[in-house]
């Protein structure tokens, strides 16, 4: 017999931590599926115990917290892309902060520190690559693009993707289709 | 934070030791290996001993081995195809520009004329070249003309 199962990820997650952590005897809380706030100060034993029994999950503690929080805030940043527009979304910064919990400064200043880039080029980076990958595809023309990664128009995209790329639109479609062209 | 390891194969003495300078002043710790020519600098990437670096700046006119010919010969070879090269080069001809993305370059940079101007289109090279490595971007579409 097989059984399909379906899941979330974020709640198993907390579920095992919550379970893991009670047996451990820590005082704590879980503000999101990728943080534990523990109240007391772990001694080296405690610490080991407690990475020996989250490995079994693969769950791995992330020993410089500034890089996990950078990657956090990618994952955030690229659901955020990905959502629909059409009804209008919430500004990134508001965005940002409720989902992970911080204020907007801290999460800007952190990713800037380690990523030597501020949230909003990253942001400009992520959504020209997006653009980038529509245009090779060559099946929505550049109106749709501009529509679906929430540009105001065409014109706009096209001055974002000059200046991300030193390219247009149209010269970075040509040259990509030379190159797999040449490649074939 | 990590070490970003930087090549740059260019036959000018003094645009090599610009380079240097103006890479050192990038807030991005980084550690760079200066060639003469394109022949040393594919022998230094095959030698089994090399960490490969994570950019690889190519001078257009180079004796022995130029840009155009290590471009080829790093897009063709299975060890060194996934590279990102950047072409340094005093030539602004658009057909210059074309043919390299066309054969696989990912940046191509005009050399400025001025120190400060070096200084910050290497620090935007360095940090979208960050991005890159530390992200999910498509490194297949990575094309940027400075």
């Amino acid at each position: 017999m097989t059984l399909n199962i379906a899941y979330e990820y974020d709640k198993v997650v907390k579920q095992i931590l919550h379970e893991k952590l009670t047996e451990l005897g820590l005082d704590f809380h879980l503000p999101n599926s990728s943080e534990i706030s523990i109240n007391s100060h772990l001694d080296k034993q405690q610490e080991d115990k407690l990475k020996k029994t989250l490995s079994k999950y693969a769950i791995e503690i992330i020993e410089n917290p500034k890089v996990a929080l950078v990657n956090t805030i990618k994952s955030s940043i690229n659901q955020w892309i990905a959502m629909d527009a059409v009804n209008g979304k919430e500004n990134i910064s508001d965005y940002l902060s409720k989902q992970l919990n911080y204020s907007y400064s801290h999460l800007s200043q952190t990713f800037s520190e380690v990523t030597h880039t501020s949230i909003e080029s990253f942001i400009i980076l992520k959504k020209i690559d997006l653009a980038k990958n529509l245009l090779i595809e060559n099946t929505l023309t550049l109106t749709e693009i501009a529509y679906r990664l929430d540009y105001s128009g065409v014109a706009h995209l096209s001055r974002q993707f000059k200046k991300s790329t030193g390219l247009t639109p149209s010269s970075f479609q040509a040259i990509m289709a030379k190159r797999q062209k040449q490649s074939q | 934070m990590e070490i970003m390891k930087v090549v740059l194969a260019d036959d000018d003495a003094d645009d090599r030791l610009l380079f240097q300078e103006a890479i050192e002043e990038v807030k991005i710790n980084t550690h760079l290996t200066l060639f003469k020519d394109g022949e040393s600098l594919i022998k230094y990437l095959l030698d089994r001993d090399t960490t490969l670096p994570e950019i690889v700046f190519l001078d257009l006119k180079m004796p022995k081995k130029d840009g155009f010919q290590c471009l080829e010969t790093i897009r063709s070879h299975s060890k060194l195809k996934d590279l990102v090269v950047a072409i340094y080069s005093t030539s602004s001809s658009e057909e210059d520009i074309e043919q390299t993305f066309i054969k696989g370059a990912n940046i191509y940079i005009n050399k400025p004329n001025r120190f400060k101007d070096l200084k910050q289109l290497i620090a935007k090279v360095m940090k979208i070249n960050w991005q890159y490595h530390t992200s999910a971007l498509n490194k297949d579409n990575f094309l940027l003309r400075i």
